[in-house]
């Protein structure tokens, strides 16, 4: 399914502004707060355009185009709608789509990522004071001027930790309440011993306080936390965004003639209204009009289908030509569209739990250093017998072993990455999908909709007389069904211009008829022209008596198909094909792109069956799909991805979202990942190296505060630069 | 020694009017749009506050 088919949704310029004006004058007029999604924008230019483009109008009070979001916010006076703003936006040369504010009210503002950055600049500030007293005590201040340093760091460090490292505390208490151990819980006691054991040695005028570490510690975790977040919310803050791009509205006809409501207010037994080139909100049956209605997200069908009263039309479908009546029969979680996507749930519990590496290190990490730090201790309080110098050592191997490196080692290569996935037009929505991809021997690839557009292109545009394509060009000109979008498209393209035809009419559900000549020309199904059906798509044109000669078409390969089968296959990875529609037109794209296995006529439920069964067989699966029918082996394989275009269902299942319309990136993306995950594991060995080194020195007392900071940094630096040479 | 009595507390005040500067520029939505900001500079047009919460 293409943007083409699905934009009258959204855009349908007057169907849904002239009621919502009316429900909202009657309402206590509200200013109205809109969001346009600014796709093509990228330059001071265009946002300078764009915002007096949108000033011009003469009830916006004000508009801000944000470019790091792609996004215009514009406040207007009460009843001005996105469909007005829409036109002034384009008129100025840019595309414009209106966001669903209800669905954006999450990413508004970054509240968890705001509060983040407040702490690491607390942090930040407290660590660069403390260091500069830090240093005046290593370069030999001694007695009360060490000691009033001393207290004075402490005064710095105790608010500051208390309200820095507030996530680390929190994440290490519910880890332990779930009687589990996470990275938080050695860095929390690092940091609460470090502060404890410096107070107490302050206390009594000793040599030593660690205070400069434990700030720079968890400034240093805290960097790590930061860009983690970073990296998701940019995923998540996209991901809604195509979310808010089909705002759910509806015409029902109510007593009063039709009104716009919103989909989740509509009932069973609704009257709706169903233009051509709406999407189905709801189950229904139809009541009157005769069109074609276009299933392809739902089963993966390339031919529209027969719509008329009394057939039964499920939710997601697309009406193609004609206008419908449609009585809701199902509404909501009823919908087969939900009870489809409750599919995933399914497959949702199935799915193996990935555990990721950071997590497994972790697994290793925690009670190796607990257990090392507590011999020491035992060791120390033996040997010498004094419980100040035990706990001074112990607290020296929790803050040396800390995981400063291992708490970037993670974060650092997955920012890299995924900001160099994100400008080839991939999103990772999930934390560990990194890692998983690199793991990926296997694709499987849906194939309407993801390795073709959806759109059909005329193939046979040889064989057929110049005339009859033009008159067909004719014929196609008054219609919108995406066959007759295709004939005029590929006459355009071949430089013909269409034969006048004149009392052009379409009849819904069966194609368009007009006279030429004054003679009768019909453009439509084989029933209706007297044509012969056949195995592939096609549309006849049959001109009075004359031998209707046929117009053939397939699915248009999506851009960058070809050559991501290609690489993926050349380097050396199992790709399937797995269908929905019939088997001749499956075996035909698996033919031209040579892919040696496919499945026809796959239910959702076969599909994720398939999935299952490879992974079994021990494959890491990695499916690319778009359709309501795949988001069950997109959830069931290993990781998934899935085109921006796909229904919402299937984004929300996939890990990894497509924004562009190229499939080109995907083998990039295999790649990037495999790289990253080498970093990290570079990163987690730098760590080990530096832990065999440093341990030793803590456990014989030798590791100073100044060791522990020089050590500390010099490790965090490393991991971060090496997760720097991924961009 | 005494010069210490000076010279703590204005890198103190200092550093913390620096961090209080900053918490300002997060709460009013300044890093909303870093890249938009950093080519708003280049156009001609004033331009003196960001995006209203």
């Amino acid at each position: 399914m293409t943007a083409t088919l699905r934009a009258p949704v959204s855009a349908c310029p007057a169907c849904s502004a002239a009621p919502a004006a009316e429900a909202l004058a009657e309402r206590p007029p509200v200013d109205a707060r809109l969001t346009l999604s600014l796709p093509t924008i990228h330059c001071a230019a265009c946002m300078a355009t764009v915002e007096r483009a949108l000033t011009a109008h003469p009830q916006v009070r004000a508009a801000r185009v944000n470019l790091t979001l792609k996004r215009a916010t514009v406040d207007a006076a009460p009843g001005v709608t996105a469909e007005e703003l829409i036109p002034l936006v384009e008129g100025a040369g840019y595309e414009a789509h209106e966001l669903d504010g209800t669905a954006l009210n999450a990413t508004a503002t970054d509240r968890a990522g705001r509060e983040l950055l407040m702490r690491l600049a607390v942090a930040g500030f407290a660590a660069m004071n403390v260091m500069l007293l830090s240093v005046a005590v290593w370069s030999g201040a001694e007695g009360p001027t060490r000691d009033l340093f001393h207290w004075i760091s402490a005064a710095i460090v105790l608010p500051a930790v208390g309200f820095s490292a507030q996530p680390f505390f929190r994440n290490a208490l519910t880890a332990l309440r779930a009687r589990a151990l996470n990275m938080d819980v050695p860095i929390s006691l690092a940091i609460l011993l470090a502060v404890g054991t410096s107070l107490w040695e302050t206390a009594l005028s000793g040599e030593h306080a660690y205070f400069d570490a434990a700030i720079t510690l968890t400034f240093f975790l805290l960097t790590g936390r930061y860009l983690d977040h970073r990296t998701r919310a940019v995923a998540r803050s996209a991901a809604e965004e195509l979310a808010a791009l089909e705002v759910p509205r509806a015409v029902r006809i109510g007593t009063s003639g039709d009104e716009t409501v919103a989909v989740v207010d509509l009932r069973v037994g609704d009257l709706i209204r169903l233009r051509p080139g709406g999407r189905m909100p709801v189950d229904g049956v139809i009541e009157e009009g005769t069109s074609e209605t276009d299933r392809s997200l739902l089963t993966g069908e390339t031919l529209p289908v027969l719509a008329e009263p009394g057939r039964a039309i499920s939710a997601g479908e697309v009406n193609l030509t004609g206008p419908l009546l449609v009585r809701a029969s199902a509404v909501g979680r009823n919908t087969s569209l939900a009870r489809m996507a409750d599919l995933v749930a399914v497959a949702e519990s199935g799915r193996s739990r990935y555990t990721s590496l950071a997590d497994r290190a972790a697994k290793l990490y925690a009670p190796g250093v607990h257990i090392l730090a507590g011999l020491a201790f035992l060791g120390w309080l033996a040997w010498a017998g004094d419980l100040r110098v035990a706990l001074n050592i112990a607290a020296a191997v929790l803050i040396i072993t800390c995981p400063c490196a291992l708490g970037l080692a993670v974060p650092a290569v997955t920012t890299a990455a995924s900001g160099r996935l994100f400008r080839r037009g991939l999103l990772i929505k999930d934390a560990t999908a990194l890692e998983r991809l690199a793991q990926v021997d296997t694709v499987v690839f849906d194939k309407t909709g993801t390795l073709t557009t959806g759109t059909p292109e005329l193939t046979n545009i040889g064989d057929l007389p110049e005339e009859a394509l033009r008159v067909a060009m004719a014929l196609a000109l008054g219609s919108a069904h995406p066959l007759s979008r295709a004939i005029l498209t590929a006459g355009q393209t071949a430089g013909l211009r269409p034969e006048t035809v004149s009392d052009i009419t379409e009849v819904p559900g069966h194609g368009t008829e007009g006279l030429w000549q004054g003679r009768r020309v019909r453009l439509g199904r084989a029933a209706w022209t007297g044509g012969q059906p056949t195995e592939q798509t096609a549309a006849w044109l049959a001109v009075a008596d004359e031998a209707p000669c046929a117009f053939l078409f397939s699915d248009r390969l999506r851009e960058g198909a070809a050559e991501a089968v290609a690489a993926l296959r050349a380097s050396g990875l199992r790709v399937l094909l797995m269908s929905g529609d019939t088997p001749a037109a499956v075996e035909a794209l698996a033919r031209r792109l040579e892919i040696p296995q496919w499945v026809a006529e796959a239910l959702p439920q076969d599909k994720s069956a398939r999935v299952e069964a490879l992974t079994r067989e021990g494959a890491h699966v990695l499916m690319v799909g778009d359709g309501l029918n795949d988001t069950a082996a997109l959830t069931a394989a290993h990781v998934s991805i899935s085109p921006a275009s796909a229904l919402d269902a299937a984004r929300v299942a996939s890990d990894i979202v497509l924004l562009g319309q190229s499939l080109a990136p995907i083998p990039e993306a295999l790649t990037t990942a495999r790289k990253a995950v080498k970093r990290i594991r570079e990163n987690f060995t730098v760590a080990t190296w530096y832990n065999i080194i440093a341990v030793p020195l803590a456990v014989a007392g030798l590791c100073s505060p100044l060791i522990a900071a020089l050590a500390m940094s010099a490790s965090s630096i490393t991991v971060s630069l090496n997760a720097l040479r991924i961009r | 020694m005494n010069i210490l009595t000076y010279l703590i507390p204005i890198s103190l005040v200092l550093g913390g009017a620096g961090l209080a500067f900053f918490l300002y520029t997060l709460r009013s939505n300044q890093y909303d749009d870093p890249e938009g900001d950093a080519r708003r500079i280049l156009s001609g047009e004033y331009d003196d506050r960001p995006k209203p919460d």
